[in-house]
């Protein structure tokens, strides 16, 4: 028997009236790498935050060692022996200053003689750099070095605590091939040292190098452990995204002439090209787990990332946008996903928010803005969409979740398009406004292409014609959205079916 | 309908009510205090600042500071003395190189902020330094007026022309004969301008949006950069407006002249915030409180409080205006979010 050096048992946490993590049991091995997946909101940004000590349980139990865990902040948490390195990768080292006072941040800040022996913090820096395989020069300032290096600092200054749990939050996301081969090198030492290592990615190539085990959570609870060799990876996507198939009547429209083809499109260097095309009429979506490539291709096609390689043509004429407002000139539009950060103006009522691309269409001489024809749009939209509100110049603020997101989605409906793109359109929202703004998806479909990007497959089980898959910045898989193969389409999102077909047009 | 609050009432209100009790006690301290001279002098004597904290509403609005306004005012009345008294030009070649000259170090200020990167106080705060410096070397560090000795041992034979002093000295005849100063006309028309431009047009409405979530403007294809340099240039512009009605008024290009004009802009659009609980940059709001401290000061002067108490007075009315905006529009729910 394994020894665990985390015993969680029935943890919740909610914010407000929102339960995030709702019952979790988890056991974490020693000197074992376990992999947690889940989709977003699925609670496991919370579960990593109340390890790391920066929020408090509402309930349940963490046992460290045998020995009750409850950190009162960060700061606890670390000298206990839980290290995270998160995301960003910023959050744990300080940019401004060199590599040997970033290595030895902790004992700094608690005190000690007051003048700095430098000589001895650099011979004590060089050897907590040597023990994680990090080779700088430790006079340089960390704000010099590459992002992975940068990394392996934070890193570095955790494993001067003796770690019983290390815990990496997509650690890969920004690193090169290369870079990432280090850092699992480092893993893998850590592992045999006995440390247990609890491992978040998407990445699936990440996680068949280096998962023994393989957590999903989903809505806030563990929903399958996958712990005997050889792991099953199509499972615990499965488990992770859920397949309680909706009962959706689609009915395929006949697909209209070709409104975007892409061919040979390479969204980054190490990514293979692939062609795509989009018809009039139809609805599009696409699936991929976080990081496979959706939002990239949707920041090529609305001229916020220049593509690595390939071309675009748009109606049959060559379309290659080098900004947003190029992109909506030729009238592709994009929803984007993240409302509050990408999409809201707070300081606007719903009139505004909606006619915020398109005040050139309400506006007169001088530019005055004719705000009867502009009152009357936003009254149709708010119709068309369902928006539940008092009426137009209401605060945006002040609606619920999905009506916001109903009328960011409906701000791109308002005008006729050529392509519209909608990057998670249903992120957040409640089942009700789910079904609502898909079905004004579809029935507004005549005469534009629509793409929409999402990762849950029900969602796009209920809104497309045609289901495309991504994987590592490449298309995958194609599907009619007709007695559809979930099995097949699981194991494309997953990663794991290595026919590279070609997605005919 | 929605049930009376009176925190709510405040926030709308309490500005203006302050200001209403104000007029009223100290028309009845100071009957004279109510008379049309009066209020053109109060009108007078905020116009310049006015304008400036126009200018500096526009940078606001798109979640900017402009805080070489008053470097650009000072410059620009160096110039237009400089223009007049040494070079010997017209009235009208002074304005436009004043006017230029503001729409070109806007134009720098907004390339600096958006092309290089550098945060906007400390972008307008070196621009600041620099004008106040570049102003000087010309006349190496002596004010302008006719007859002055020049380095190469003359005299300047130049002078302000009656066009140009016009602008700051003409009183136009409405109720009583030359009663309203030009200034406070153009203070007027600018103030109902930039008013018209930021709410009524589609371009302020671009701006408010930047202001408020600029990657959300930006995706929705608004050129942000673009608005964000044209704010700086409207900013600078109207700050050399103001200068050249200051040089207008003085007759001279004072090198001491328009320390103040920075900081009472600023406090002026500040306090614009806290008007009708709009707790966002606004032209009507700046407007009213450029008013709001000309008034203030009008009373307390006619009451014999001493000149140096003024700054005092201002900074203590921007800290409640600052309380009213803040504390009260968050608490409230409608905080700038």
């Amino acid at each position: 028997m394994t020894r665990q050096a985390i015993t969680i048992r029935g943890l919740t946490k909610a914010f407000g009236r929102n339960a995030v993590l709702r019952g979790v049991d988890l056991d974490l091995p020693a000197g074992q790498v376990t992999v947690l997946m889940g989709a977003n909101g699925a609670g496991k940004s919370t579960l990593v935050k109340v390890l790391c000590g920066v929020h408090r349980a509402d309930a349940g139990q963490v046992l460290l060692d045998d020995k009750p865990f409850a950190p009162e902040g960060p700061a606890q948490a670390l000298r206990s022996g839980v290290v995270t390195v998160h995301q960003n990768i910023n959050d744990g080292v300080v940019p401004g200053l060199d590599v040997a006072s970033n290595l030895l941040l902790d004992s700094l800040a608690e005190g000690g003689s007051l003048f700095l022996n430098v000589r001895r913090m650099r011979e004590d820096a060089r050897r907590i750099a040597a023990a994680v395989g990090l080779e700088v020069d430790v006079t340089r300032p960390v704000a010099g070095l590459p992002l992975a290096d940068r990394q392996l600092v934070a890193i570095a200054r955790a494993m001067a605590h003796k770690p019983r749990l290390l815990i990496l939050d997509e650690p890969t996301s920004s690193l090169s091939m290369a870079e990432a081969q280090r850092l699992f090198t480092l893993i893998d030492r850590l592992r045999a040292e006995g440390v247990a290592i609890l491992y978040i990615s998407h990445r699936m190539s990440d996680i068949r190098r280096l998962a023994d085990r393989i957590i999903s959570m989903r809505d806030g609870q563990v929903s399958g452990i996958f712990d005997s060799a050889p792991l099953d990876y199509s499972g615990a996507v499965r488990v992770m995204l859920g397949h309680e198939i909706t009962e959706v009547d689609i009915t395929i429209p006949p697909p209209g002439p070709v409104m975007l083809q892409a061919t040979g499109l390479q969204l980054k260097p190490e990514a293979r090209p692939f062609d795509l095309s989009l018809r009039a009429n139809e609805v599009v979506a696409i699936t991929g787990l976080v990081g496979s490539g959706k939002s990239a291709l949707a920041s090529v096609l609305f001229g916020l990332e220049a593509p690595v390689a390939g071309s675009l043509t748009l109606n049959g004429t060559p379309y290659l946008p080098a900004n947003p407002a190029q992109a909506v000139a030729a009238g592709v539009f994009l929803a984007a996903k993240d409302r509050l950060i990408n999409a809201v103006i707070p300081a606007f009522d719903i009139q505004s928010n909606l006619s915020l691309p398109f005040t050139k269409n309400h506006s007169g001489p001088l530019g005055l803005i004719r705000r009867t024809t502009e009152r009357a749009a936003a009254t149709r939209s708010i119709e068309a969409m369902g928006v539940v509100c008092q009426g137009p110049r209401d605060g945006i603020l002040t609606l619920s979740g999905g009506n916001q997101q109903k009328v960011v989605v409906g701000r791109w409906m308002s005008q006729a398009s050529r392509l519209l793109i909608l990057d998670e359109p249903f992120q957040g929202v409640d089942i009700q406004a789910r079904r609502d703004i898909g079905r004004r998806i579809r029935d507004s479909a005549t005469n534009r292409a629509t793409l929409v990007l999402c990762a849950e497959i029900d969602e796009a089980l209920e809104v497309a014609d045609r289901i495309l898959v991504m994987s590592e910045h490449t298309m995958v898989g194609d599907h009619r959205n007709e007695a559809i193969d979930l099995g097949r389409l699981m194991a494309q999102v997953a990663g794991s079916v290595e026919d590279r077909m070609d997605i005919p047009a | 309908m929605k049930t009376f609050s009176p925190t709510e009432f405040a926030i709308r209100y309490g500005f203006l009510l302050l200001m209403a009790g104000l007029i009223v006690v100290f028309s009845v301290l100071k009957p004279a205090f109510m008379s049309p001279q009066s209020a053109v002098f109060i009108l007078q004597s905020v116009a310049i600042t006015g304008i400036l904290a126009l200018g500096v509403t526009a940078t606001l609005v798109v979640d900017g500071f402009d805080l070489s306004i008053g470097a650009v005012a000072t410059s620009s009345l160096m110039l237009s003395a400089y223009v007049m008294v040494i070079w010997e030009m017209g009235a009208v070649a002074a304005v436009v190189l004043c006017l230029v000259m503001g729409a070109v170090v806007g134009l720098i200020n907004g390339l600096l902020i958006v092309k290089m990167k550098v945060p906007d106080l400390l972008a307008t705060l070196g621009m600041m330094f620099l004008l106040v410096g570049l102003q000087r070397i010309p006349t190496e560090g002596n004010s302008i007026s006719t007859g002055m000795v020049l380095s190469d041992g003359t005299n300047a034979t130049g002078s302000f022309s009656e066009g140009f002093l016009m602008l700051g000295r003409h009183r136009i005849d409405f109720i009583l004969p030359d009663l309203v100063p030009l200034s406070v006309v153009f203070l007027v028309l600018i103030a109902v301008l930039v008013w018209g431009f930021l709410e009524l047009t589609r371009h302020g409405r671009v701006m408010y949006a930047i202001g408020s979530n600029a990657q959300a403007a930006r995706l929705a294809g608004i050129n942000v950069a673009g608005y964000r340099v044209l704010a700086y240039m409207i900013s600078g512009v109207l700050a050399s407006v103001g200068g050249i009605l200051l040089s207008a008024r003085l007759g001279r290009g004072d090198v001491a002249s328009g320390n103040n004009l920075l900081l009472d802009a600023v406090a002026a659009a500040l306090i614009g915030f806290a008007v009708l609980g709009a707790a966002k940059p606004n032209a009507f709001g700046t407007a009213i409180g450029a008013l709001f401290v000309g008034i203030l000061l009008q009373g307390l002067t006619m009451l014999n409080a001493p000149y140096y108490t003024q700054d005092f007075i201002k900074g203590a009315v921007l800290v409640v205006a600052l309380v009213f905006t803040f504390a009260l529009s968050g608490r409230a729910g409608r905080g700038r979010g």
